[in-house]
C-alpha cells in the first residue's frame, strides 16, 4: 500500500513515574571538596524540602531509553514531508546546527560585558539588517520570542506612535482570511477587532474597504498571502488608503516564505511586519525551537521599538538603553539568539539568489500539489496559489469522509498530515504546504498518498474513517480530552 | 428545523423575544459547522451587550469563534448548564442551550435581522 517507510517501533513504554524505584539515581558525585552550606541557612526553612513526593528514580539508561523510545513514536521533518499548511514546516540545515553549536556562541551568556561578546553583538546586528533588506524596513527588533509575540509587539509599536501624535485610536481591521492569532493580538493590545469579508477572490473588496477606514482605524493587520495561499495584490493600494486616513498598515509575515527575494513588503507600503525566523528562515519549530518572532518598521516607527537597541560606539556594538519613546523591554535579555545564529547561518548560506530561489521553488511545489490534486478534491478558490493550497473536503463529505479522516489516513501512508478545518472560511478546508524542502519523488509520493485516499472514501469509506490503523495508538477521543482534560499523572489508588 | 419565531444574524446567532427580553443562541448550522463543542465562554452578567459586537466565545475541538450579539442590551441571566455540559449546544442549539437573555434597549434593532426563510436560504448558499 504505502511505498514509505513507517516511523513507529510498536512497544509499550510506561511514564518514567512507572518506572521509577527509591534510591536508583542516574550519577554519583564526588566527595565535596569546598565547605558545605546547609541550605536550610542559606535559603531559609520555609524554602528547602527534604523529598519531593513521588519524584521519579531511574538509572542513566532507562533515561535514556525512554526518551529515545518515544523518539520513535514520533514524525519529524527528518523522516519525511509535513505538509502542515501554514507552519512552513521546512527542513532545517545542519549547516544552521554546526554555527549554533559554535562554542562562543552556545555559551556565551547574557550578563557577560559587551566587549566579550561582540561576536555575538555582530551577529544580531548583521541578522537585523539581513531582514530589514530583505523585507524593505528600516529597522527590526529581535527581541519576539514567537510570531503572536512580534505581532503584539508591533501593535504596541502603532498604538505608541499614533498616541505620540495625540490619538492612538479605537479600531483595528482584520480580514477574515488573516492568521488566527491577529484579532487576539488587537484585543490584547487593547483595540476593538472589527472583521472585514473577504471577496469571491478571496481578497479585501477595494470598492467597500475604504468606508470601512474611519477616524478611529489605527490600523489593518493584513496576512500576506493570505490563509488561502493568495496574494493580496492590491496590497500597495490598501496602504495608500490607510495613510491618507492617518492609520497604519501591519502586515502578518508568517507567509514571507513565499515573498522573499522576490517581493519586499516595504516597497508596497507596509509599516509594521513580523518574520517568524522558524518558518521562513529554518529554524527549527516546536520541541527543537523556541521560536523567534522579529519585527520590521519604517523609519517613524523606529524611536519605538523595544529597549535595548543595538548601537555603534567607537567600532564596538553596545547595548543602548536611552530610548525615551521606547516601548519598553518585551522579553528578558535580547531574544532567543540561538535561533538568531541559526537564522543568520541559512540566510548567509543561501544568499540573495539562494532566497529567491528557495521562494520560488515553495510556490512552484505548491501548484504541483494542486494540479495534480485538483481532479480527485474540490478547490474552492481558484486564484493562483503562492506557498499553499486550499481544498475542501466537499466531494469526499457525500460518502462520509471528512478533512480530519483524510489526515489520519495520511499517516498510514507515512506523511505528517496537513492542516485541518483551517482557514474557517472554507468549510472542511485541507490545507497543504510543502515548501521548497522536497524533492520530486517525495511530493510524488504524497500526491499518490492523496489520490489512493481519495479513491478509498469512495470505495471503501470506513477504512479512511477509521484511520490512522498503522500507529501504535489509533484515533484518539478528542473531544473528551478537550471537554475533560487530565492534566497530570497521578499514581493509581 | 428553524424556528419561524427566531430571528438570525448573518454570523449564526439567533434571538427569540419574550416581552422587552431577548433570548439568545447560536445555530443548528453553527455547531454543526464547529463541531464537538468543548467549551462556552458566556458573557458577565450585567453586561451590556451592543448589536454585532462580540459577546462571548465558543470552542470546538476545531476552533474557537467568537458569538456576536445579535440585540443591544443588558445581560441579565446566562445559562450556567453550558458550562458544566458545553455538549448540549450540539444537542439542542435552538432549545436548551441558550446562551443568555438581554434587556432590550434597542428593540427597533431586530428589523436588521434575517427571519427564518432569509436564514434558510443563507445556509443554503453557505453550503
Amino acid at each position: 500500500m504505502t511505498r514509505k517507510i513507517r516511523s513507529h517501533i510498536v512497544q509499550e513504554e510506561p511514564l518514567l513515574f512507572e518506572l521509577s524505584s527509591p534510591g536508583k539515581r542516574g550519577c554519583q558525585l564526588p566527595a565535596l571538596d569546598v565547605a558545605a552550606v546547609d541550605p536550610r541557612e542559606a535559603l531559609g526553612e520555609d524554602n528547602v524540602r527534604v523529598e519531593i513526593e513521588g519524584f521519579p528514580e531511574l538509572s542513566e539508561v532507562e533515561v535514556v531509553r525512554h526518551f529515545t523510545r518515544l523518539s520513535t513514536w514520533n514524525y519529524a521533518i527528518d523522516l519525511g514531508m509535513y505538509p502542515l499548511g501554514s507552519c512552513t514546516m521546512k527542513y532545517n540545515p545542519r549547516a544552521n546546527e554546526a554555527a549554533a553549536r559554535i562554542e562562543g556562541l552556545a555559551w556565551a551568556h547574557p550578563y557577560q560585558p559587551e566587549d566579550q561578546v561582540q561576536g555575538c553583538l555582530e551577529i544580531m546586528a548583521r541578522l537585523e539588517q539581513a531582514l530589514a533588506e530583505i523585507t524593505g524596513m528600516d529597522a527590526v527588533s529581535l527581541q519576539p520570542a514567537a510570531g503572536a509575540h512580534g505581532e503584539l509587539t508591533g501593535i504596541l509599536l502603532i498604538r505608541a506612535l499614533l498616541a505620540s501624535r495625540g490619538n492612538p485610536r479605537r479600531k483595528i481591521l482584520i480580514p477574515d482570511s488573516a492568521h488566527g492569532t491577529n484579532p487576539a493580538t488587537a484585543a490584547i493590545a487593547g483595540y476593538e477587532v472589527e472583521n472585514i469579508r473577504s471577496n469571491d477572490r478571496g481578497m479585501i473588496d477595494l470598492e467597500a474597504f475604504p468606508s470601512l477606514v474611519t477616524e478611529d482605524v489605527a490600523a489593518l493587520m493584513i496576512t500576506n498571502p493570505n490563509t488561502l495561499g493568495v496574494f493580496e495584490v492590491n496590497i500597495a493600494r490598501i496602504a495608500e488608503i490607510l495613510h491618507s486616513k492617518g492609520a497604519l498598515l501591519y502586515m502578518d509575515g508568517a507567509n514571507m516564505n513565499a515573498l522573499a527575494g522576490v517581493t519586499r513588503p516595504g516597497d508596497a507600503g507596509v509599516d509594521v511586519l513580523h518574520l517568524n525566523l522558524h518558518k521562513t528562515f529554518s529554524t527549527p519549530h516546536g520541541g527543537g525551537g523556541p521560536g523567534s518572532g522579529p519585527v520590521a518598521v519604517k523609519k517613524e516607527l523606529e524611536p519605538f521599538l523595544p529597549v535595548p537597541r543595538l548601537k555603534p560606539v567607537d567600532g564596538q556594538w553596545r547595548w543602548d538603553y536611552d530610548r525615551p519613546q521606547s516601548i519598553g523591554r518585551v522579553r528578558a535579555f535580547y531574544g532567543n539568539f540561538g535561533v538568531l545564529v541559526r537564522a543568520l547561518a541559512y540566510i548567509m548560506a543561501c544568499g540573495a539568489e539562494g532566497l529567491r530561489a528557495a521562494t520560488v521553488d515553495a510556490v512552484l511545489n505548491a501548484n504541483y500539489v494542486r494540479k495534480a490534486l485538483e481532479p480527485y478534491y474540490d478547490l474552492p478558490h481558484k486564484e493562483p496559489s503562492m506557498h499553499e493550497c486550499v481544498f475542501s473536503d466537499r466531494r469526499q463529505a457525500r460518502h462520509g469522509v471528512r478533512t480530519m479522516d483524510i489526515a489520519k489516513r495520511l499517516i498510514d501512508y507515512g506523511f505528517h498530515p496537513y492542516t485541518v478545518a483551517f482557514p474557517l472560511i472554507v468549510p472542511g478546508a485541507m490545507m497543504i504546504e510543502p515548501t521548497e524542502s522536497e524533492s520530486l519523488r517525495e511530493l510524488d509520493l504524497f500526491i499518490e498518498a492523496m489520490i489512493a485516499i481519495a479513491r478509498e472514501a469512495e470505495e471503501n469509506p470506513e477504512l479512511v474513517r477509521t484511520a490512522p490503523h498503522s500507529t501504535r495508538t489509533s484515533r484518539v477521543d478528542e473531544v473528551t480530552a478537550a471537554r475533560k482534560p487530565v492534566l497530570r499523572w497521578r499514581p493509581e489508588g | 428545523m428553524y424556528p419561524a419565531e427566531f430571528k438570525y444574524t448573518r454570523e449564526h446567532e439567533w434571538v427569540k423575544v419574550e416581552g422587552d427580553v431577548g433570548v439568545i443562541g447560536i445555530t443548528f448550522h453553527a455547531q454543526r459547522a464547529l463541531g464537538d463543542i468543548v467549551f462556552v465562554e458566556l458573557p458577565k452578567l450585567g453586561t451590556q451587550a451592543v448589536q454585532g459586537k462580540t459577546i462571548g466565545t465558543v470552542e470546538s475541538v476545531k476552533a474557537v469563534s467568537d458569538i456576536y450579539s445579535p440585540v443591544s442590551g443588558e445581560v441579565i441571566e446566562i445559562n450556567e448548564a453550558l458550562n458544566e455540559a458545553p455538549e448540549l449546544l450540539n444537542r439542542d442549539p435552538h432549545g436548551a442551550a441558550w446562551l443568555a437573555k438581554i434587556r432590550l434597549s434597542a428593540p427597533e434593532e431586530l428589523e436588521k435581522l434575517l427571519d427564518a426563510e432569509q436564514y434558510q436560504a443563507l445556509v443554503a448558499e453557505e453550503s
